[in-house]
Parts: C-alpha cells; sequence; structure tokens
C-alpha cells in the first residue's frame, strides 16, 4: 500500500485514449460521461472524443443548465442526472420466470451478467454511494439476486471534483471532492498554465497493472502540489452545506414539527428525488401472467417511498399523505440509515436537489429543521 | 384451461373518437393470444357477429354526453359482470367535458344548422358518475400493453400492474433526462399517471397529461413552479383543460387560475 501511495504518476491529457484503448482490449465495455438531451449522463464510450470535451454545467434547485467552458478538459462538470446504479441496480431485472408443464410447473433462474464494465469517471460521492449500495446488497444475510456479480467485474476509473456543482456538498458529508478508497486509479485534471494532465493514484493490483501500459511518468512535487491545491480550492468552492452535527437525534426530535407540511406544500411526490439519488435502493416485486395463464414472471422495479403504493399494506397505504413520505425518505437518508447500516444515506451528490423540478434543498430543509429547534431551545432557557 | 368455457368480451362505445377501442385491435402480436383465451362476443368495431349477453368482462370507452347514453350505460353495467373504463372520455370526461366549462346551447347553436334536434347533456361525464365501475385504464388513448395486462390478470384471477404513480418515475426508469429541469420546459409529468412510457419527455416536449391526475397531485405547487419558468395564468389554465379537464384535480387547478 505504502509502495502505490509513493507512486503517483503522471498521464499526460492525450494519454487518456491510451488509457480508454486499454480497456476496451482488455475486454471491458466502456462507461462513462456523454452528453445527451442536454445533460452529462452516463453511457457507453468508445473514444474520448465522446466525453463532454469543454463541457460544463450550472445547477441550482430545479435547475440544470449545460454551460460551454471554452477549455479542453475532460471531467469539468458536476454529475448528472444519470448515476452508477442504473448499471449495478438496473431499473428493472426479471428475477425469475415459471412456465406450467405436465408435472406443475418449472422454475427459470435468469441468466446472470457477467460482462465485465469499465467506469471512467467515477466521481468521489459516487464511490461511497457504491459502498453504501455494497452495504445493503450484499452486507446482510440474503444477497441481492445479480448484484455481486455485476459487481465484481468492475474496473473504477474515479475522477476527483476540482469543480463541484452549486448544489455539491460532499465536503459536509466528507465522501469528496477527493476520493480515498474503493477505486482502481484515481485521476485528478489539471489544465494550469498551457498544460493538460492528470495525476493517477493506483488504488489496486489491476490498477496497477493497467497503469503499467501506459505513457506515464512519475509525478513530481510540482505536479502533485497542483493536484492538492485544485482539492483544496474544490472544498472551499462547495455549492452547498449540511451540517450533519446529531442530526440523527435532531430528525427524531423532530419527527411531529409542523415543517413537514410546509414542505409537503411544495413537494410534488413525484418520486424524482429517489430515482436520481444514487443510495436508493427500494424496488417493487411484481408478479405478472400471460393471458393463457401458461408463463409467470416476477420482476423487480425501482420504486419509491414518495408513491403512495409503496407503503400500502392490507387495505390501505400507511403513508398517505405527502408530508409523511417526505419526513420518510429524509428521516432514513439522516438518521435510520445509521441505526440500519451504520452510515448516513446520503453521500452530499445534490441530484436531488438539481433534479427537483419544485426546487426542494435537503440542505435548507435540515437548515431550517436545526434553526427552529436552536430557537426553541432558546426561548425555553 | 381445458374444457372451461372462455370468458365473453363485450366492447361499448360512448362519446368517444374509437381510439381506445382501436388500441385492443392494435394489440397486434397478443390479439391472436387475446383471441384465444376469450371470446370476442360483442365488439362491432372488429365483427357484426354479436353474441347475447351477459359477458365476463366489458371494456367501456367513451364518455356520457346524451340522456341516452345516461341511460344505455345502465344496461351495460347490467349485462357486464366486470366492467373496466378504458380512457380519458370514460375515466374523466375527455375533451368534450370542454363544455363543462362553458354553455352547451351556445356551442350547439354556434355548430349545428338545426340545434333543436340535438339532445345533448349539460356535461360531459365519466361512467364512473354513473355506475359502479371495478377498473378504470387512464390514457388518451390507452396503452395497449396495459390493456393487455389488464385482460391477463382478469384472466388469472389477479391484480392489475398498472402503477399510480407519476410520469418522471418512467422518465427516470428510461433514463431520460429531465426537460422541465434541464430545459425549462413546462411539463405536467409530475402531476401526472404513468402509463404511457414517458412517451412525450422522450421526445423532447413536456408532458400533455393524457393519463390524467396520479394519485394524490399536488397541481398548485406545479403551477407555481410553472410560472417560475413565466408561464402565464391562460397557459396553465389551457394545460390542465385537455382531455383530462374534468378530473377532479385538474378541474380545480384550471379553475384556481382562471380567476
Amino acid at each position: 500500500m505504502t509502495k502505490r501511495q509513493e507512486n503517483i504518476a503522471v498521464l499526460e491529457s492525450e494519454g487518456l485514449g491510451y488509457l480508454v484503448q486499454a480497456l476496451i482490449d482488455k475486454g471491458y465495455e466502456v462507461l462513462g460521461p456523454r452528453i445527451k438531451d442536454g445533460a452529462v449522463t452516463y453511457d457507453q464510450i468508445e473514444t474520448v472524443r465522446d466525453l463532454p470535451i469543454g463541457w460544463t454545467d450550472r445547477q441550482e434547485p430545479g435547475s440544470y443548465r449545460l454551460v460551454k467552458s471554452g477549455k479542453k478538459t475532460y471531467f469539468d462538470y458536476a454529475v448528472g442526472p444519470h448515476s452508477w446504479k442504473k448499471y449495478l441496480h438496473p431499473p428493472e431485472t426479471r428475477l425469475w420466470e415459471a412456465r406450467r408443464d405436465e408435472q406443475g410447473f418449472t422454475v427459470i433462474e435468469p441468466e446472470r451478467e457477467t460482462a465485465k464494465k469499465a467506469l471512467l469517471g467515477v466521481r468521489p460521492c459516487e464511490l461511497q454511494a457504491l459502498a453504501i449500495q455494497d452495504t445493503v446488497f450484499t452486507g446482510g444475510p440474503y444477497l441481492a439476486p445479480g448484484y455481486q456479480e455485476r459487481r465484481s467485474n468492475l474496473f473504477i476509473v474515479a475522477v476527483n471534483c476540482v469543480r463541484p456543482g452549486g448544489t455539491c456538498f460532499c465536503a459536509s458529508m466528507k465522501t469528496g471532492p477527493k476520493a480515498t478508497s474503493g477505486f482502481d486509479l484515481a485521476l485528478t485534471e489539471i489544465l494550469e498554465s498551457g498544460r493538460h494532465y492528470f495525476v493517477v493514484e493506483v488504488g489496486s493490483a489491476s490498477g496497477e497493472e493497467l497503469l503499467s501500459d501506459l505513457p506515464t511518468k512519475v509525478a513530481d512535487d510540482a505536479e502533485k502540489e497542483a493536484a492538492a491545491k485544485a482539492m483544496e480550492r474544490a472544498t472551499a468552492k462547495m455549492g452547498r452545506e449540511l451540517d450533519t452535527k446529531g442530526i440523527r437525534e435532531l430528525l427524531y426530535k423532530c419527527f411531529d414539527d409542523p415543517h413537514w407540511q410546509t414542505v409537503a406544500d411544495r413537494c410534488f411526490s413525484c418520486g424524482n428525488c429517489t430515482m436520481v439519488c444514487p443510495t436508493c435502493f427500494c424496488v417493487n416485486v411484481e408478479d405478472g401472467t400471460d393471458l393463457s395463464g401458461q408463463q409467470a414472471e416476477r420482476w423487480s422495479r425501482w420504486d419509491s417511498c414518495f408513491t403512495r403504493d409503496f407503503s400500502y399494506i392490507h387495505g390501505g397505504s400507511i403513508r398517505f399523505t405527502v408530508k409523511a413520505r417526505y419526513r420518510q425518505w429524509m428521516t432514513h437518508k439522516l438518521a435510520y440509515w445509521l441505526d440500519q447500516f451504520g452510515t448516513l444515506g446520503c453521500v452530499g451528490c445534490g441530484r436531488c436537489i438539481t433534479w427537483c423540478p419544485a426546487g426542494i434543498d435537503i440542505t435548507e430543509e435540515v437548515r431550517a429543521l436545526r434553526d427552529k429547534e436552536q430557537s426553541e431551545k432558546v426561548q425555553s432557557v | 384451461m381445458v374444457g372451461k368455457r372462455k370468458p365473453k368480451l363485450a366492447v361499448w362505445k360512448f362519446a368517444s373518437c374509437d381510439g381506445c377501442q382501436l388500441c385492443l385491435l392494435d394489440c397486434e402480436d397478443e390479439l391472436l393470444a387475446v383471441a384465444g383465451e376469450i371470446e370476442i362476443a360483442n365488439f362491432p368495431e372488429a365483427s357484426h357477429r354479436v353474441v347475447k349477453g351477459p359477458y365476463d368482462i366489458s371494456f367501456v370507452e367513451g364518455s356520457i354526453t346524451t340522456p341516452h347514453d345516461a341511460e344505455r350505460i345502465h344496461k351495460v353495467r347490467r349485462a357486464s359482470k366486470f366492467l373496466v373504463t378504458i380512457g380519458a372520455c370514460a375515466t374523466a370526461g375527455g375533451i368534450q367535458a370542454l363544455r363543462n366549462f362553458a354553455d352547451v346551447s351556445e356551442y350547439t347553436s354556434i355548430v349545428y344548422p338545426s340545434p333543436e334536434y340535438i339532445k345533448t347533456l349539460n356535461k360531459s361525464t365519466p361512467i364512473a358518475d354513473h355506475v359502479p365501475v371495478d377498473f378504470e385504464l387512464r390514457g388518451c388513448p390507452i396503452n395497449k400493453y396495459q390493456l393487455v395486462e389488464v385482460l391477463s390478470a382478469f384472466l388469472n384471477g389477479r391484480k392489475p400492474n398498472i402503477p399510480a404513480y407519476s410520469v418522471c418515475m418512467e422518465c427516470k426508469m428510461r433514463g431520460i433526462v429531465c426537460v422541465m429541469v434541464a430545459r425549462g420546459i413546462p411539463c405536467l409529468g409530475p402531476v401526472t399517471q404513468a402509463g404511457c412510457g414517458a412517451l412525450c419527455p422522450s421526445y423532447d416536449r413536456g408532458c400533455y397529461g393524457c393519463f390524467g391526475p396520479k394519485e394524490t397531485p399536488n397541481t398548485s405547487a406545479l403551477g407555481e413552479a410553472w410560472k417560475r419558468l413565466n408561464v402565464e395564468d391562460r397557459d396553465i389554465v389551457r394545460a390542465f383543460r385537455g382531455v383530462n379537464a374534468y378530473a377532479e384535480p385538474f378541474r380545480k387547478a384550471s379553475e384556481a387560475y382562471e380567476k
């Protein structure tokens, strides 16, 4: 490990193409950032020209706009509407099917996905999201079908954030802007005084092996310093802040606070926040049949605690009001999650803020609850 | 199911454009399977052959707009063991429910040379306002896969998998980038029920609300969000006054912005 830490390399910007090609040559399907429909989304990458070169974004609650930066950077954007969970925890999966026969019926297991995938441009907050989903899907006695197979065939190229977005708050959640673990390679993109290069850290043996095929050199002090400075600047430029001190106790105390209703008045309960969240994992399990009744299938589909049917239990929904649904979502992320999995369920990526069509901001709602709690404390003294 | 009588299906038309009935004929690949499992007993759009009722399952298309239809729907209900309304007309009154916000006699006097021959009701109303309905399938037109799902569920004695959540859920599951957030296009998706597969957003358009209000739709908050996109009140009224104008949450929203 010490050897690897010392071995910080530098890859000139032209070398990124070799990295993509090396992954393809090793049989990986390379997935990374691509411009689609006015946003940076995740899709298949065939060459570095597919990357969002010269694009950045402006993000606010309920608003996202791509902006031309005029620079030749590859990774100067903040996370978009997609997250890597679409590959590891797909929106819909057939769990099994059954066909009627003379003996009764036969169960047919679906084929498990075994393709090797390389994720290029994984942000530090997203690495934490992957770690959280690992705990959720494989940390207990019951494994989520197919997750382990999809997860174990990954090669992860993380890219540290030198320019956080307007709704980012990873510094508050201690998940970024710099990747510390969970990657094979981690890049910091530097464009300074006309020189464009990547400072590369190795996080695994397969990362080291891949790097050895690339035209790199050992980073000198000035280059290491440039990367460290970029991280300092990024931390100082966070779009938002969320004070996590005593957050579990705060939310438990605020369970009946009238503030939840003021959020519900603005909330559409449309489910967008949960769909874009890289840690939200809830699914609905649906059983279906064909017309003839000869075949049955069981599907797992993304679901959301914002839907009424999500909490349907014997005769009705137990979270019929939107107030109860928003409270459940936020309290799960920032309080129950600690009890359930030992970490917070929020990584500070800001997607739920940007992609909420109503522009509801989780950091503002926590602040509002905290302020109320503080002022009540002062009054009672 | 060997030796068992095939369930009898009837399809009924009220005030409508026939598009939802056509969705059944449009099932193509599934149509033979449908015909294999049920007896299409009364479906004038498909066949002249009419088998007498009662019917195990009836699909009812269209809204109630005339005194004659207001009576006929009771006969249909009596002849049907399981009655499913299909489409925005049958479930919400359809586009013809725009008359509900105006004076219908004024309409008839403009449209018809001899309006005295026209016997019409003041309001276009959904089937459920007149008779008990067992299941409502939304859409303008309905989604044929949802139609087959309702039939499969009925034939196999299970609950159909028809979600009541928002169009946004479908948009996100398909990986479509939100047109409202990324382009500032006004979209009814956050208050509209899924079912179309997020058709319009996938073609860079805002949702038109064809599948009607989703469960617990927050139409007033959506109106406010549209205003932040510089949409004028009269255009908010128009958006809510589409094919589901008379569905209560949309009706109330359009009336609120009309003031």
